[in-house]
């Protein structure tokens, strides 16, 4: 075991900076990381809460509106959780800011945490946001919020993870808009934010329950009105995994250096 | 070479190697820094000098060998070397988002240092950054940015500065100053690591250098006894009364008459004495009135060991 060389250093200190310096990149540039996002999701609600929702009925008992504002506020905590990690880190190697971190004592699980919660701030910020809208337009039953409170930080945390894995693997912008084009936005619609997937002929009902981004929307969904497609501790448990596996591989990633350290 | 070799170094590089898709960049070179010296690492394109500066600051990856700073190893205690070490990259390194102020106490935080307001400001002071705090970044100068990036490697108050050519694409002007700095930081008791494009500059700075070339180290002494070992003296020799022939016994030294015969031009191999040739000369029966002697410098040496033609700027990174 080795001293510490001086008594000035604080050893927290290299986290909190980063996690700051997080923070203040994405509330610089605010009108692109949260009020596009907010504006959005609100022309969303509007569509589907006010005009189109009162000629749809998807879930007995509840109004269209109440059941896709939980997808919707989902939606923007997983786009924007996943836009702040992943542009933040690519951006940072495509320009070559990253050495300056990478000649600090800021340590990998320091790393991954700063812009994992920065960027679930973020993420959860435009879902409150998304939420106080929404209340214009229906009111939620709320059957239990501190369930959903937990989905929404598990899907913020599951998201940052995978922006992190993208940001690391992206060889160029068009990689790196690939992997929210073409892999998130399809599973995000696919995956019940518009439509319960029970109403699905087969075999796509059963395709859909392969979709892990079922899973966050359902149980997000399911601890709000209180009932959804699957088992809402099914949804918690499948969440956690992925969540869990996805951090294992950014913290994989991350510890080695991969394609941040030559 | 002993003279600066502490109880405790500063930096020890042991075989260290470094390997690019099989192209072997660094091969197991060896050196080290003693605490409070200012050492020039030199050496042509491709050299791997950054190669080996960017494993010492921890941007790229140490195949094999040891790198230790103030006796911690800077793999195995990362967090203790990486705080001890100042780094000015090669490439031009800022983030676009932030003010110069901004930029500055988010570097000390990085280094888990608090914010000292005095020592910013004495940074922001001596590198001139004063009118320029609250600039974003992407609007700074490229010679500000330079500045800027000096200021924010020295934010932690390393014990070890590193600077990969600093003075890349600076006018002459801010060439001088951010040298005079380092100078003043180097004497308040910072061991100072640099390379650089100028080696009239890392001549007049650097007590010891090292030259690299294809990977290996290939001369590493006291800065004055390298050029004294390496370099040829010119040896202008003014006679009294003109002579028309050259005196025998003089051709290894490529004699050759000036002035109408009145100044004689010998150049001296290294390692050759002035008293044997002047005593020969005066032998031969040659009254000399007066005499210049003219040594090349680190240039000169660089280009020997190198095997470099043409000159040296823009031909070494």
């Amino acid at each position: 075991m080795v001293n510490s060389p001086d008594d000035r250093y604080y050893p927290w200190l290299p986290f909190f900076t980063l996690f700051r310096k997080e923070i203040l990149r994405f509330w610089r540039v605010s009108t692109q990381t949260l009020l596009t996002p907010i504006v959005t999701a609100s022309l969303y609600l509007f569509v589907f809460g006010a005009t189109l929702g009162e000629r749809l009925n998807v879930l007995p008992g509840f109004s269209y509106a109440q059941f896709v504002i939980p997808g919707l506020i989902i939606m923007g905590v997983i786009n924007n959780t996943f836009a702040n990690t992943s542009s933040s880190l690519f951006m940072s190697r495509y320009l070559g800011g990253i050495v300056d971190l990478l000649v600090t004592p800021v340590s990998p699980p320091q790393f991954i945490m700063a812009y994992t919660l920065a960027a679930m701030l973020r993420g959860l910020l435009v879902g409150t946001v998304v939420w106080l809208i929404s209340t214009l337009f229906a009111v939620l039953p709320w059957e239990s919020p501190l369930l959903a409170i937990l989905m929404a930080i598990i899907a913020s945390f599951l998201f940052a993870q995978f922006g992190l894995i993208a940001a690391i693997y992206a060889h160029n912008f068009d990689t790196l808009s690939m992997y929210s084009n073409f892999l998130i936005l399809p599973l995000v619609y696919l995956g019940g934010v518009f439509y319960p997937i029970s109403i699905l002929p087969e075999p796509w009902g059963s395709f859909s329950y392969l979709n892990p981004l079922f899973y966050l929307i359902d149980g997000f969904r399911h601890a709000i009105i209180g009932v959804g497609d699957t088992s809402f501790f099914i949804a918690f448990g499948v969440s956690i995994g992925i969540a869990t596996a996805l951090f294992f591989w950014a913290a994989w990633l991350i510890g080695k250096g991969y394609r941040l350290r030559a | 070479m002993q003279l600066y070799i502490r109880a405790m170094s500063a930096l020890e590089i042991k075989d260290l190697c470094k390997s690019f898709d099989g192209v072997p960049a660094v091969k197991g070179i060896n050196f080290t820094i003693g605490k409070g010296e200012i050492f020039g690492l030199l050496g042509p394109n491709g050299a791997g000098k950054s190669t080996t500066i960017n494993m010492i600051a921890g941007v790229v990856r140490v195949e094999s060998g040891n790198i230790t700073a103030f006796g911690y190893d800077n793999q195995r205690d990362y967090r203790y070397t990486r705080r001890m070490l100042g780094v000015v990259h090669q490439e031009v390194v800022i983030d676009n988002f932030f003010t110069v102020d901004q930029g500055l106490k988010l570097h000390a935080g990085y280094y888990g240092v608090k914010d000292d307001p005095v020592w910013r400001q004495l940074l922001i002071e001596r590198l001139g950054l004063e009118p320029h705090l609250d600039k974003v970044m992407l609007k700074l100068s490229g010679g500000l940015k330079r500045r800027f990036m000096i200021a924010k490697a020295l934010i932690h108050r390393p014990k070890l500065l590193i600077l990969d050519e600093p003075t890349a694409g600076v006018d002459v002007e801010l060439r001088h100053g951010l040298w005079e700095f380092v100078r003043e930081i180097n004497r308040q008791g910072t061991t100072i690591l640099l390379t650089t494009h100028y080696l009239e500059e890392a001549e007049q700075m650097c007590d010891r250098i090292g030259i690299m070339n294809h990977g290996e180290l290939i001369a590493l002494e006291e800065t004055q006894q390298l050029i004294r070992r390496l370099s040829n003296r010119q040896l202008s020799l003014w006679l009294e009364e003109p002579v028309v022939d050259i005196p025998a016994g003089l051709e290894k030294y490529s004699p050759e008459l000036k002035e109408n015969g009145s100044v004689l031009l010998l150049r001296l191999p290294a390692g050759e004495r002035a008293g044997r040739i002047l005593r020969q000369l005066t032998e031969a029966g040659l009254r000399i009135q007066d005499i210049e002697t003219d040594q090349s410098g680190l240039e000169e040496v660089f280009i020997h060991l190198t095997g470099m033609k043409g000159g040296v700027d823009g031909q070494q990174s």
